[in-house]
């Protein structure tokens, strides 16, 4: 029983959204609509049942707020980028693919770094390798290499303010941590790192 | 006051579509389906959140705006996810300009090897290349031109 108890604790969060959501579908707010969202909400987590998300996220609202501030100015600016390549004459003619090793280690903190990137500054994550952190990221437009290198930096900087946003603290202690300052979000180096992931993917096969 | 408002919802309104007519643009217009992604994610979100605050301000007190805020949120969620589903199965299945690309740090077989310039390209799955040293097997299939 109690192990039925702590689920729908855990629940919680999502069953509050889809109530939410069935409210607003309706418009209007009233004790029916609340207790029918909250009958269908319960029929939708348990005939469908998704696996669970263990980590739990902080809410911090200071840094929520900044960080939606930023996300709609870099989608207004990269949609202005894109808009642009798209009309100028020889657009859409300068891309890159680049992969960036990320810090944070939780699920739900990589699937929305990963959401939010493919919105912002120029980029779609093509490919994500979970076990060591490392995102492919396709980029447009790239005017040159300096470029291509700010850009690193910024999926970085991105992370960043995610991970402040909704990470546990143990989540934003590991943003200093990794990668070593050196190579800031560079790949694994030919010699070594690449030849390991090779073998796991080998391995894998 | 009221007249204002509506001044700035058809703003609004006008922008949205003119960024939906660029991402329109961009998917006829850029050359491989990497970068048709990237117009159908940003200027398409973009202009529909523009058109949904300019509709939203335009019936404002209507309960309809709750359902503009609901499409919102769901414009925000789906876009990247099909976004990225398409365009990886894409890269695996080889749609990519090679040229375009200024570097290319993944290769077809997955990470840790980049994309080397004259890659084979059509359409073909990565994985049924077996032997990945001899990359000289696929040429029969490069790019014409």
């Amino acid at each position: 029983m109690s192990e039925r108890i702590r689920r729908l604790v855990h629940e919680l969060p999502v069953l509050g959204y889809l109530v939410v959501v069935w409210v607003l579908l309706w418009g209007t707010w009233s004790w029916a609509n609340l207790l029918a969202g909250a009958a269908v909400a319960l029929v939708v987590t348990h005939a469908l049942p998704l696996p669970q998300v263990e980590q739990h996220a902080r809410f911090r609202p200071w840094a929520v707020l900044r960080l939606t501030v930023v996300f709609l100015g870099e989608l207004a600016r990269s949609s202005a980028e894109v808009a642009w390549e798209a009309v100028r004459p020889g657009g859409g003619r300068s891309t890159a693919l680049i992969v960036v090793q990320l810090r944070t280690d939780s699920d739900l903190l990589l699937s929305l770094v990963v959401e939010a990137l493919t919105l912002t500054p120029g980029s779609i994550v093509l490919d994500l390798d979970r076990e060591d952190r490392i995102i492919a990221v396709h980029m447009l437009p790239v005017r040159n290499h300096d470029d291509l290198e700010r850009r690193r930096r910024g999926v970085l900087q991105f992370e960043d303010r995610i991970v402040r946003a909704f990470g546990r603290a143990d989540d934003i202690a590991a943003l200093d941590r990794l990668p070593d300052p050196a190579g800031i979000g560079r790949p694994p180096d030919a010699t070594g790192g690449a030849d390991a992931i090779d073998e796991q993917r080998g391995g894998r096969r | 006051m009221s007249g204002l408002l509506d001044a700035v919802a058809a703003v609004l309104l006008l922008l949205g579509a003119l960024l939906c007519l660029t991402a329109g643009l961009g998917l006829v217009r850029f050359h491989d389906v990497l970068s048709r992604m990237h117009a159908g994610t940003k200027p398409q979100v973009m202009g529909v959140l523009l058109i949904l605050a300019g509709a939203a301000i335009r019936l404002r007190g209507s309960s309809v705006v709750w359902m503009l805020l609901l499409v919102a949120v769901f414009q925000l969620l789906t876009a990247p996810l099909a976004a990225h589903l398409v365009s990886r199965i894409a890269y695996r299945r080889r749609h990519v300009r090679r040229d375009l690309l200024l570097v290319a740090e993944i290769g077809f077989e997955g990470f840790g090897q980049p994309l080397p310039a004259d890659a084979p390209q059509g359409d073909e799955p990565a994985e049924a290349v077996t032997d990945t040293s001899a990359p000289s097997g696929g040429s029969s299939r490069a790019r014409e031109g």
